[in-house]
């Protein structure tokens, strides 16, 4: 086995394990941290893709952004004190199976499709391109998504507010 | 066998079954939104795995970019209707929002 094969056992051991933490642990706060764990994971499989780029963004906005705003949520939306920090779950074996069913599905599809590859080359930094295809091939999305960013924050503060009565 | 395309592809699908079973399972709104952003994450490895194995160009990674910034638009919007929902029934449990139903 190559160095590259042992680092993507190990990022995707630590991926899954903390995923797993995150679906399976009752207490909220072990959701979050699990789930931070799992961002950086991936995280580290953008960079075995050779997407520094997207890496570094996954970083600033995932780890930076998302998850300080999910625990803003689990922080606002709890009684601190006492046991009201567990979650519970509903359903849990249906759902287990249903979710082991769609996983057996697309395992069994994954290995069985003859994916078309083409010789891969070695990754070189992304940045100046990507930057180049925002100002290019990829302006008017560029600018439909920035709109769309102006969008969301302003309904999020408007529904976020508390009543006017 | 060499890590390849297959492997990313697997890593990608276990993820997503893991945010699906988060998300139909877990009583709490804001544990349901983590799950969510597990899906969103499998879904960005697998368009970046396909850009890395099978395209020559950056479109894969573009994608990407877009979907991160979706998705970050999605949780910050998700997040103030929790909250507001918090507000009004003083539970984020989904379980009880149930004045829609019939």
């Amino acid at each position: 086995m190559s160095s590259f094969d042992v680092m993507f056992y190990v990022i995707a051991a630590m991926t899954l394990f903390s995923a797993a933490i995150m679906v399976f642990s009752k207490n909220i706060i072990y959701n979050a941290m699990g789930l931070l764990f799992a961002f950086f994971g991936v995280a580290g499989v953008y960079v075995m893709l050779g997407a520094d780029f997207i890496a570094a963004t996954q970083l600033l906005i995932y780890v930076g952004g998302i998850l300080v705003l999910l625990l803003f949520g689990v922080m606002l939306s709890q009684r601190i004190t006492g046991l009201e920090m567990r979650t519970g779950t509903l359903q849990m074996l249906p759902a287990t199976i249903v979710c082991a069913g769609v996983a057996a599905i697309l395992l069994r599809m994954i290995w069985l499709t003859p994916w078309q590859k083409t010789a891969v080359a070695p990754p070189e930094p992304t940045t100046k391109n990507i930057g180049t295809l925002f100002m290019t091939d990829y302006l008017i999305p560029f600018e439909i998504v920035s709109v769309l960013l102006l969008a969301a924050l302003v309904g999020a503060a408007f529904i976020g507010r508390r009543e006017a009565r | 066998m060499q890590v390849g395309l297959t492997h990313f592809l697997v890593l990608g699908a276990i993820l997503f079954c893991l945010g699906l079973l988060a998300v139909i399972t877990k009583r709490n709104a804001v544990t349901v939104l983590m799950g969510a952003e597990l899906i969103i994450n499998a879904a960005n490895i697998n368009l970046i795995a396909f850009a890395r194995y099978t395209d020559k160009d950056l479109d894969g990674q573009m994608f990407g970019v877009f979907v991160i910034v979706v998705a970050a638009a999605g949780a910050a919007v998700a997040l103030a209707i929790v909250l507001n929902l918090y507000q009004r029934m003083r539970s984020v449990n989904l379980d009880e929002a149930d004045s829609l139903a019939g």
